[in-house]
């Protein structure tokens, strides 16, 4: 059964969110990359194929609208609360991908009984215990998600020759990565503290070759969570749902339809 | 007319190899090629020569700041203001400028420069900058706030010279408890501030809503007149008349006693292995948010090589036809010089005399002619177009100060 997915535009917090949302089953609220994403990718798909799947634009990347007060995750933490309260839905698992990964673990522990399962894949959030997270502002528009992919095949795959419009948005994205996260650069000094209170079960996914997220932050989160596994994919970098989104994808159902 | 000496403060004591090698010679290239003794001189080099450019007759040093490159070897131009208020004892100090967006407090940057006013008896102009991206990102400084912060430091750096103090500032970018600095500057209202800048429309219309001069940093001849254009229509909207007191210019100059020598150095000015400011990836230069969102597309195109810089790459064959960069003896640059002011019409003016690698003593004989020769001619050519500097044309610190626009308020008072 192929999936099909609505687009919509949800005003939350004064701004215009862009929202795109397939499936049926429990909720599912996947937050995206520094980098933005694509509109539909497979890995989105197979989530749909067995859930309830809501995937909002981050406000200020791609389609949805730039609140210039805003100024940490912690904030676009807040508005995805109240998106999932305007949305009426409860009980909802959260996914995160690296920079959404952070946003995640926000949520997360601001709301400790709220949310029925966390995966972490990649997130940012936590300054990890040796190397940093690479930094995104000295290398170019090109280079920066390159060096998120084990394979540059698959960069290729998702990528194709990279358009302009594609360029843009990551430079968009850019300026919102360092609206929200520049100092300290994708980590926030108090969130460990914050993770000890977070019932939901949690899986954390690495890649084994993530050259953005040195994978002792992985580890790091994984021991800072209640109830947490922590699980790598081999070749694999740090955009792990689109270089193995088959992989990431079963770890993620899996997980997610265990009782 | 006034005329400054302006040097980029060149550390070219660096092994040029090593930047080619590495593909950059800013931000990221290592400073173990910074050799500190050949540091310590040439500071000492520098000094001197700004002492001689007084001697010989320049109304006033034009100084600046850049960071991690040998591109320029001043990292605070503070630093060197306050020397020059102190052994200096009648050029202007002018700094262009302070990179306001740098300052995490910008109470005490007024606070450093009302001491500099005060030590060199009144003879600061201070100018400001938002300073390019490389230098957000040597100093940390979030450049998607850059111009937000360089509007609010500006704010609270007149308010703490204009209003007596305990104050307390709540603003976006700065917080400040209480602010009460004990100094203030001799000059009043305030130093006179100029604005120096390359090509951001936004930065010339800003400039003339305060009544500041713009300063084009070497720009073509057309681009200074667009700048102009923009700068008068500007003024016209907040209620006067811009004159060339509202305008600077800064050219590179070389001047030698032969065309031959002259020439030769002026070579120098393309050291940084054709680049301005040296080799960099350009997204150093233009971090995301630093740039008006109009350039956005041209940028991303550019920065990936899928389209030409937009400020083009000219040879020095090209700059020199172009009346970019003057080489020459005295009367040959007199000549270009003549026909430049003739054209951009400022009331500033700023030399950018040497750079790279050109030996001390032919540094010092560029500064004697200039400011010994060229200058007095220039200014005396200057006269006869009116080019009056904002001393001579007692214009107004500020807008505010303005007393040829009705019902201005503090001027009013």
């Amino acid at each position: 059964m192929s999936v099909v997915w609505t687009d919509t535009v949800k005003e939350v917090a004064g701004i215009k969110l862009h929202v795109s949302r397939a499936g049926h089953g429990p909720t599912v609220l996947v937050l995206h990359h520094d980098i933005g994403t694509a509109d539909r990718l497979p890995f989105y798909d197979a989530l749909a194929a067995k859930f309830d799947v809501v995937i909002p634009h981050h406000p200020g990347w791609g389609k949805s609208e730039r609140p210039q007060w805003m100024r940490h995750p912690r904030d676009i933490a807040a508005i995805y609360a109240w998106l999932l309260s305007d949305l009426g839905a409860a009980n909802v698992s959260l996914v995160g991908l690296g920079f959404g990964g952070w946003i995640a673990a926000e949520m997360a522990s601001q709301a400790p009984a709220a949310f029925a399962k966390l995966i972490l894949v990649g997130a940012m959030g936590l300054k990890p215990p040796e190397g940093d997270i690479a930094d995104q502002a000295i290398v170019s528009y090109i280079d920066y998600p390159r060096s998120g992919f084990h394979d540059q095949a698959a960069f290729a795959a998702v990528y194709g020759d990279v358009s302009t419009d594609q360029l843009e948005a990551w430079d968009i994205a850019r300026e919102m990565s360092f609206r929200t996260a520049w100092k300290p650069y994708m980590y926030s000094q108090t969130l460990p503290h914050l993770l000890g209170g977070i019932r939901s079960p949690a899986l954390v996914i690495w890649g084994d070759d993530d050259k953005i997220v040195p994978i002792g932050a992985g580890q790091a989160y994984a021991k800072a969570l209640p109830h947490a596994t922590f699980t790598t994919i081999p070749a694999c970098g740090h955009f792990a749902e689109m270089e193995k989104p088959d992989a990431v994808a079963k770890l993620a159902i899996d997980f997610l339809s265990r009782s | 007319m006034h005329m400054m000496y302006f040097t980029e403060q060149p550390m070219a004591a660096y092994d040029a190899k090593a930047g080619l090698d590495f593909g950059a010679t800013a931000l990221t290239f290592s400073n173990k090629y910074f050799d500190p003794n050949e540091g310590s001189r040439l500071y000492n080099e520098y000094l001197e020569e700004y002492i001689l450019a007084e001697e010989y007759g320049a109304d006033g040093i034009m100084l600046n700041e850049h960071h991690n490159a040998p591109f320029c070897m001043q990292a605070r131009t503070n630093m060197f203001g306050a020397i020059l208020a102190a052994v200096t004892k009648r050029v202007k100090i002018v700094f262009l400028g302070n990179p306001l967006p740098l300052t995490e407090n910008p109470v005490q940057l007024a606070e450093e420069l009302a001491m500099i006013d005060m030590i060199s008896k009144g003879r600061v102009v201070s100018g400001f900058v938002r300073g390019g991206g490389q230098e957000q990102l040597a100093n940390g400084v979030n450049p998607a706030f850059n111009r937000e912060r360089f509007i609010e430091a500006h704010d609270l750096v007149q308010k703490t010279w204009t209003q007596p103090g305990p104050f307390r500032w709540e603003g976006t970018h700065y917080q400040q408890r209480v602010v009460n600095p004990w100094a203030v500057p001799m000059q009043k209202p305030y130093p006179r501030v100029w604005i120096p800048g390359v090509l951001s429309k936004e930065t010339v219309i800003w400039s003339a809503q305060q009544r500041y001069p713009y300063i084009a940093l070497n720009t073509s001849i057309e681009a200074t007149k667009t700048i102009h254009e923009t700068y008068d229509k500007a003024a016209l909207d907040v209620g006067y008349t811009a004159g060339p007191e509202n305008f600077g210019y800064l050219i590179r100059v070389h001047v030698q006693d032969t065309e031959e020598k002259a020439m030769q150095n002026a070579r120098q000015f393309m050291w940084m292995q054709g680049e301005f400011t040296g080799l960099a990836n350009p997204v150093w230069a233009n971090p995301a948010g630093y740039f008006s969102p109009s350039g956005r597309r041209a940028f991303v195109e550019f920065s990936t090589g899928r389209a030409k810089n937009p400020r083009g790459n000219p040879t020095f064959e090209q700059q020199v036809h172009d009346t970019m960069i003057i080489a020459g003896t005295p009367a040959q640059v007199i000549e270009r010089l003549k026909y430049l002011v003739r054209e951009t019409r400022p009331g500033i003016m700023g030399i950018w005399a040497n750079d790279g690698t050109v030996s001390k003593e032919d540094r010092r004989r560029c500064i004697q002619l200039l400011c010994g020769e060229v200058m007095p001619a220039i200014k005396e050519y200057g006269a006869t177009l009116g080019l009056k500097d904002p001393w001579e044309a007692n214009a107004p610190v500020h807008l505010r100060y303005s007393t040829d626009i009705a019902g201005q308020k503090v001027a009013a008072e």
